[in-house]
């Protein structure tokens, strides 16, 4: 290629020569932090601890992030309190997004200065991306407060934040029938096309959630499903299943009588009807069912300070505690409790669990192996 | 052509005939018939296509029957000339939404028959599901019947009926011997083109009830987009590609039958 240099492309070639020797000056004068790559950073201390991890994040100045609706978990709060405290900007893309989505974007966008640097997905899609080597290990300073259960020994991804299946009412719709309080009830005639999840087992984490905490209530256990397939194929054909997709927009439609989905997106709040007396929220009896999500850096992330700077504030007593406050059980949560440092009156807040101690908490192979069941038998 | 239509469709039936390791299987068709959610998806998907194209079909063409023997030019053929070509592209969320606010559990027409003493819903009527999802179907089914099948009944000449009556036939004798054997293709034709789009209609169905109706393209959606289904990508293009070639019979029967029609309609 032939060139020939203008005058004014000659300067600019001059500048940016001595501003690459003055970069170059100043990384020797401060070379352990400014040179680290963190996307090799297995803990803050690799990177020489928190100061060096929110220099470098800063400098990168943005953090991608995806599939994080600002209505769920307080999620909204999370991230403006994140980008205040640090200044670092946040990209939200496909708030609406789906736990495979996100595992698709870390494929087809790597490389991308666009591509996700952090997710937070359901448990097999967790497993899933660690198998696939999509994720980067990773353990924040608060590592031992996670219960051994709720993280990957190796740090591939841990558990953020969960809560137990409900079932929320809309007593305009359901009138003088009060809302049930038992798994069973919902066979009642009184609930004749009125029990909605929000979307399909298929495709909603929910939904099947709620399907398997039928199961677990009418014989079935975190090994089996298939009695909560049975409970809604009898609710199918007595007809008191009704097929809406209880989102937002059509609970706000008054489509859903009686929504089942976790209790902290279930809260009229999270609906999007603060204020509404005519929305309950029920704690089924009998053996609670809780899922939590899980947190991953990705491999490939464009902003690998950042991305690690913004799990060290989600598992910071902060940002725990911003969960909290969202009606969500943060995985640190029994540790802050222990503790005292878990926000009393969010923690007071907290959407009522009985019988917490017999809870049914299925683990990640446990999921993938009831989804499997759900493909092949709803 | 290429961009847009091949190399989609490469993908689509390549991958559904390999394994992840790119390995040459027919496990993935198995493996979608064997499972009850897919099959299920199927039978809806094929109930729905041909009930709402049938009464697509039938609807559509007595509305063109009425409209072409009515005065040429006339206000009843320009309303529904033209808001026949409105409605049969007025689909998926807007046409959702429309229904939702209509007959939705607390819609407009809803709460307005419960005034009046008829409760839909008391009746096992509900908008999401197959009987409700139809209906909204019909509205773009229709129209879409009288953009297809005018032109045909206005190449039924007025001559082979004149010639037919001055021979002594009966008006039902020119239906049976004339009128229907050389409109039967254009009918058929147009009835499968109505049932190809049902079936590969997905915006109205997700937008009305979301992901809990079991059609077809919402379990590839399912698949490919879910929270709950990993590594499904396979199924996902498996259900796609028995879709294309359920898709692939429908348009060689229209192939057929066209041949037909066009013999009478030059």
């Amino acid at each position: 290629m032939r060139v020939r240099m203008s005058k004014r492309a000659l300067l600019a070639v001059a500048v940016v020569g001595a501003t690459g020797a003055l970069a170059t000056a100043a990384l020797g004068a401060n070379a352990s932090s400014k040179s680290y790559n963190w996307s090799n950073a297995k803990s803050a201390a690799a990177g020489g601890g928190m100061k060096a991890l929110i220099k470098a994040a800063k400098k990168e100045g943005t953090l991608n992030v995806i599939a994080l609706p600002t209505n769920w978990a307080n999620y909204g709060a999370q991230l403006n309190t994140f980008h205040k405290l640090y200044g670092i900007k946040i990209h939200s893309d496909n708030p609406s997004g789906s736990s495979a989505q996100e595992i698709q974007a870390i494929k087809s966008l790597k490389g991308r200065s666009s591509a996700p640097d952090v997710v937070d997905v359901g448990g097999p899609f967790a497993s899933a991306g660690a198998s696939q080597h999509l994720f980067a290990p990773y353990k924040v300073v608060t590592w031992k407060n996670i219960p051994k259960n709720q993280k990957d020994s190796g740090g591939m991804y841990y558990q953020d934040y969960g809560g137990f299946i409900s079932f929320g009412c809309n007593m305009n719709l359901l009138g003088s029938t009060p809302c049930p309080t038992s798994w069973s009830a919902l066979k009642s005639s009184k609930y004749h096309n009125d029990v909605a999840l929000n979307g399909s087992p298929l495709s909603a984490n929910a939904a099947l959630s709620a399907v398997w905490a039928a199961g677990v209530n009418s014989g079935g256990s975190a090994k089996n499903i298939k009695p909560g397939v049975d409970f809604f194929k009898q609710l199918m054909s007595s007809g008191n299943f009704n097929s809406t997709d209880c989102n937002a927009a059509s609970v706000i439609a008054t489509s859903c009588p009686i929504t089942i989905n976790w209790d902290y997106l279930n809260t009229a709040g999270s609906w999007g009807l603060t204020g509404a007396t005519h929305w309950k929220v029920v704690d089924p009896k009998g053996i609670p069912f809780g899922g939590f999500y899980n947190q991953a850096v990705s491999k490939y992330a464009p902003h690998p300070a950042a991305a690690r700077l913004w799990q060290e504030f989600l598992y910071s007593t902060k940002g725990q505690n911003i969960w909290l406050k969202g009606g969500a059980r943060p995985v640190e949560l029994a540790a802050m409790v222990a503790a005292g440092t878990a926000n009393k009156k969010s923690y007071k807040a907290l959407p009522k669990v009985t019988n917490l101690s017999k809870a049914v908490v299925p683990t990640t192979a446990q999921s993938t192996a009831a989804s499997a069941y759900v493909t092949a038998n709803w | 052509m290429v961009v847009f239509l091949g190399i989609p469709l490469y993908v689509v039936i390549h991958g559904s005939l390999t394994t992840e390791t790119n390995q040459f299987t027919f496990a993935n068709f198995k493996q979608t018939w064997e499972f009850h959610s897919y099959r299920v998806a199927f039978k809806n998907s094929l109930i729905l296509s041909i009930w709402t194209s049938v009464v697509g079909a039938v609807f559509g063409t007595w509305l063109a029957a009425a409209v072409v023997t009515a005065k040429p030019g006339g206000l009843l053929h320009r309303i529904v000339q033209s808001s026949s070509g409105v409605l049969a592209y007025f689909a998926g969320v807007p046409l959702a939404f429309a229904f939702i606010a209509a007959l939705g559990l607390q819609g407009v027409v809803t709460v307005l028959l419960k005034h009046f003493g008829i409760d839909l819903y008391a009746h096992g009527f509900t908008i999401s599901s197959m009987t409700g999802v139809g209906l909204c179907y019909v509205y773009f089914q229709i129209p879409l019947m009288v953009i297809l099948i005018t032109p045909a009944l206005e190449g039924l000449r007025s001559e082979w009926r004149d010639a037919a009556l001055s021979l002594g036939a009966s008006k039902l004798s020119y239906l049976r011997h004339v009128a229907v054997p050389v409109l039967l293709p254009s009918f058929v034709g147009a009835t499968l083109i109505l049932f190809g789009n049902a079936f590969s209609a997905y915006a109205t169905a997700l937008a009305l009830v979301g992901s809990t109706l079991s059609i077809v393209p919402a379990q590839i959606d399912n698949a490919l987009n879910g929270n709950v289904l990993v590594g499904a990508d396979r199924a996902g293009l498996t259900l796609g590609t028995e879709m294309i070639i359920v898709i692939l019979v429908v348009m060689v029967g229209y192939w057929l039958v066209q041949r037909r029609a066009r013999r009478w309609l030059r």
